[in-house]
């Protein structure tokens, strides 16, 4: 694992445990590209460390991502994977669940990814409520196109596409994605390892959509939300007695960004899944059905046009 | 049934809202169980209320090609259709319309009147469409059939709605049968009876049906006309079929669903029209890059951009052709009818299971949104399946390759699921096992074989699709050649071209990827005059064709004003041209809706 300089610079410290049989369960082909120091590692770990304690054996699991440098994730990843179109995970992965409902399904990537050129399909997923977990990895910038504003990057903030200052609000992903439905609602912090393994164990376990925005930063091209900025500010939902199932208190919550900038699981309902509702997806998954009609089944749709 | 020679077509006009549609599904069901075949066309615009809709029923007891040159029945449900189409009757055809509402203008010479005297037929009715349903017992009346059949027709549409709505309508249909009886004369040639009975189908319910056949098991759209009665088919058969129909935010998620479902295994299909194929075309490349099999429908309108909502057009010829970017194989075909866009659907599906790659149906709303009746002993429910190099029961040796560097090009394929075979698919340009070589170090050695992989896997696939033939008389004067929904007028106009003493010939093309050029390069050097039939301005086949072939075509007749060539259309191109005095002929639409 590339977690090295993680350590060196004592941003994962006592927080990490690691897990070597996590890590050789679950290591993909290819060791991750991302820059030395990157918060993408800290995810890749935990997710590795979620799928271990879960039990999922990769042959059961789906990665898919879009494109960013955290879209590089399911290369990393020992499952089936598949690296999409810039804003396209969402939709693939839908496709690939209901078609496939048993598979265990993660889209994984970026803010760019998933809260701009993909914001429509986050919107639509949520209210949809597939059964299926987001990972994204926010680090407030556009990293591989070497440094612009995302969704999320804060006002103000001066990059080459904003020389004189960001004039465009950041986006909410956790207040957006509760009022558009979504059913479990969570942001991990890539530095806290454990909180974060558990935060994606939760999601992964939860039936229907879960998000887990993930404070992941960039250390090459956004030197304004770096680990030394949430290091002392992330505060734990956990810690303070949040209700989950208390909306109203979670967007409260998640609004907060100042010296308290909260972390865990915002909320959660039990609202059912697309994925349970639809009668056609009862039995195998449609996928390895037989093809074609039977004959009752032509014989009706005949005389239905007769 | 021996034929009496019925060549019949029945115009119902009036604004949206105006209930066009309930008289015409009845017409049609009362030909179709009589065996007498039809074609229907509905001129429509893209509004909920008003305008002006003209339905057209052509009847034959021979199959019927095209919505025809005449009408022999117009029914107007309002002073607009009176206005807009009086004058387009010959003489012996019928008007029948409401005489307290609206007025009939200089009828030209022969025209018969078929005045009905609605608020008097009528009564004390509160139905403001009634009018509607006299007007059909005047209709039966005219077309000499037994009133019974239009009662048991209309007791059949309304018993879910209570007896005491079957009988208001029967007894008004009575009351404009017997006005009619008693007032005019009926058409020269009565509706034969005893037919074979046929069944009606529009061309979104073949696609559909022809997915369902094909085992489509997965199916998602964006309601975009005309191709949203696919998606109205689907979601209404989804659950008795057991295919998961969804209607996405918009065709981008629709097009990268649809790579998801198809990547687990399943067959999956979309269609839209060429707005919604635009915004998908992106997943079309990118079905070809990570080798996924999957159908993306285009029920062309005309356009461009949101264009003419409720016209046809065959003008995305080039967009299917350049759909994304790169450069890449994909299949296109452009089938000629109902029947064979119903066929083509399997078709194709086998084609993208064995290259592992997208593929494209072009429809227009020609062939998709009009009724056309079948016989359905045609409709093949069973078509043969070939699913390729998809590996159901893989037993692992560990060292499975995604993208193996195959003879063929073909790599032989295992979903997600299985154990054993994890691997990576990806957008970025990879290596066999599935590994980006886009980031880090990029390789053009194996860029340059992945290219040569996904491109053989379409050496030689021409074979696997017919090749145009020339139908008709050999060595005729002209040749015409058209494309897609193009085939039944062309087909009859070649018939309307005899009886000038023009002898011509037809080739119809249907598959564009691959595209049979050496075949119908030689067809066409040995034709005498070659003529490209096409309903767009630029030629859109006509450069194709040159691009294909080297071979230029000597004329063509080009429409583009959004509706479809009648036969006379091409009839008075080929004898304008035969002049040779212009290169291209463009006809006149005189009826306006």
């Amino acid at each position: 694992m590339s977690t090295t300089v993680l350590e060196r610079d004592g941003l994962l410290g006592a927080e990490l445990e690691r897990s070597p049989a996590a890590a050789k369960d679950y290591k993909g082909k290819v060791s991750p590209d991302w820059c030395p120091g990157c918060g993408d590692f800290g995810v890749l770990n935990a997710f590795q460390r979620a799928l271990f304690d879960l039990g999922i054996k990769p042959h059961e699991l789906l990665v898919v991502s879009g494109i960013g440098c955290s879209s590089n994730f399911p290369g990393y990843v020992n499952a089936y994977g598949m690296h999409t179109l810039h804003g396209r995970s969402l939709p693939v992965a839908t496709g690939a669940k209901m078609a496939n409902h048993e598979l265990t399904v993660v889209a994984t990537g970026g803010d760019g990814d998933g809260y701009g050129i993909g914001g429509n399909h986050l919107m639509h997923i949520a209210r949809r409520n597939v059964d299926l977990t987001y990972l994204v990895m926010n680090n407030q910038i556009y990293g591989l196109t070497t440094g612009q504003i995302s969704p999320t990057s804060r006002l103000d903030m001066k990059t080459k596409s904003t020389p004189h200052g960001n004039l465009e609000m950041p986006i909410n992903p956790i207040t957006s994605a509760i009022m558009n439905g979504a059913t479990y609602v969570a942001r991990g912090f890539s530095a806290d390892i454990k909180q974060l393994t558990e935060l994606i164990k939760g999601g992964i376990q939860h039936e229907g959509f879960s998000l887990i925005d993930v404070f992941s930063p960039c250390v090459t091209f956004n030197h304004d939300n770096d680990f030394a900025f949430f290091k002392p500010r992330v505060k734990k939902l956990e810690d303070a007695g949040h209700d989950p199932g208390d909306w109203k208190a979670a967007c409260e919550k998640a609004m907060a960004w100042g010296d308290e900038i909260w972390t865990g699981l915002f909320f959660e309902s039990d609202r059912p899944s697309i994925d349970s509702q639809e009668p056609v997806l009862e039995g195998p998954p449609i996928a390895r059905r037989p093809l074609g009609l039977s004959k009752d089944q032509a014989k009706g749709l005949i005389s239905r046009m007769m | 049934m021996p034929s009496n020679g019925l060549d019949l077509t029945i115009a119902i006009g009036g604004a949206a809202g105006q209930g066009i549609a309930t008289p015409g599904n009845i017409l049609a069901r009362i030909l179709v169980r009589r065996g007498l075949h039809l074609y229907a066309y509905n001129a429509y615009q893209s509004i909920i209320r008003g305008g002006h809709i003209l339905l057209m029923i052509r009847t034959r007891d021979q199959p019927v090609h095209s919505h025809g040159d005449k009408v022999d029945v117009l029914l107007c449900l309002n002073q607009d259709t009176m206005d807009r189409h009086l004058g387009f009757l010959g003489s012996g055809a019928r008007v029948i319309y409401d005489s307290g509402s609206v007025t009939p203008g200089d009828a030209p010479e022969g025209v018969v009147l078929c005045p009905m005297p609605v608020s008097e037929l009528s009564g004390d009715s509160k139905n403001k469409l009634i009018g509607n349903t006299i007007a059909l017992g005047v209709m039966m009346s005219l077309l000499g059939v037994d009133f019974s059949v239009l009662d048991d027709a209309l007791t059949q549409l309304f018993k879910r709605k209570g007896a005491a709505v079957v009988d208001e309508n029967v007894s008004m249909a009575r009351a404009g049968f017997d006005h009619a009886e008693a007032n005019f004369e009926h058409v020269a040639t009565p509706l034969p009876d005893g037919g074979k009975p046929l069944a009606v189908w529009t061309g979104n319910e073949a696609l559909g049906m022809g997915g369902a056949a094909a085992g489509v098991k997965f199916y998602a759209a964006y309601p975009m006309s005309p191709s949203t009665g696919v998606l109205h088919w689907m979601a209404q058969n989804a659950r008795n079929l057991g295919i998961m129909v969804r209607q996405v935010e918009d065709e981008i998620g629709v097009a990268n669903m649809v790579i998801g479902a198809a990547h687990t295994g399943a067959r999956a299909m979309c269609a839209t029209s060429g707005g919604g194929f635009a915004l998908m075309t992106e997943a079309i490349g990118a079905a070809s890059m990570m080798e996924i099999p999957a159908v993306y429908i285009n029920v062309m309108r005309a356009g461009p951009s949101t264009g003419v909502p409720t016209k046809t057009e065959q003008g995305d010829l080039w967009q299917a052709l350049g759909a994304s970017q790169g450069d890449f194989e994909r299949f296109i075909v452009a089938p000629k009818n109902t029947l064979d866009a119903f066929n083509t659907v399997a078709e194709l599906f086998n084609l993208v299971d064995r290259a592992q790659c997208p593929g494209i149906l072009i429809s227009d709303l020609l062939i998709s949104e009009g009724t056309y009746s079948i016989d359905p002993d045609d409709i093949d429910m069973q078509p043969k399946i070939d699913r390729g190099a998809l590996l159901t029961d893989p037993s692992p040796n560990g060292n499975y390759l995604r993208y193996a560097l195959t003879e063929s090009g073909i790599s032989p394929r295992v979903v997600p699921g299985y154990e054993g075979f994890v691997h990576t698919v990806a957008t970025d340009e990879h290596d066999e096992d599935g590994v980006l070589i886009s980031d880090e170090y990029t390789h053009p050695h194996k860029r340059r074989r992945m290219v040569e992989k996904r491109a053989r896997k379409f050496q030689g696939v021409a074979a696997d699709v017919p090749a145009p033939e020339l139908e008709g008389a050999a060595g005729a004067e002209v040749t015409l050649v058209g494309w897609g929904s193009s085939y039944g007028v062309i087909h009859e106009a070649i018939g309307l071209l005899a009886d000038h003493g023009v002898v011509a010939n037809h080739l119809p093309i249907k598959w564009m990827v691959p595209f049979h050029g050496d075949e119908v390069r030689a067809i066409l050097e040995k034709a005498k005059k070659v003529i490209i039939v096409e309903n767009n301005h630029s030629g859109q086949f006509a450069r194709y064709l040159r691009s294909e072939t080297g071979f230029s075509a000597d004329a063509h007749i080009r429409k583009y004003d959004g509706e479809p060539f009648m036969p006379h259309h091409v009839v008075e191109g080929v004898l304008e041209l035969a002049k040779g005095e212009s290169e291209i002929y463009v006809p006149y639409q005189e009826m306006i809706v």
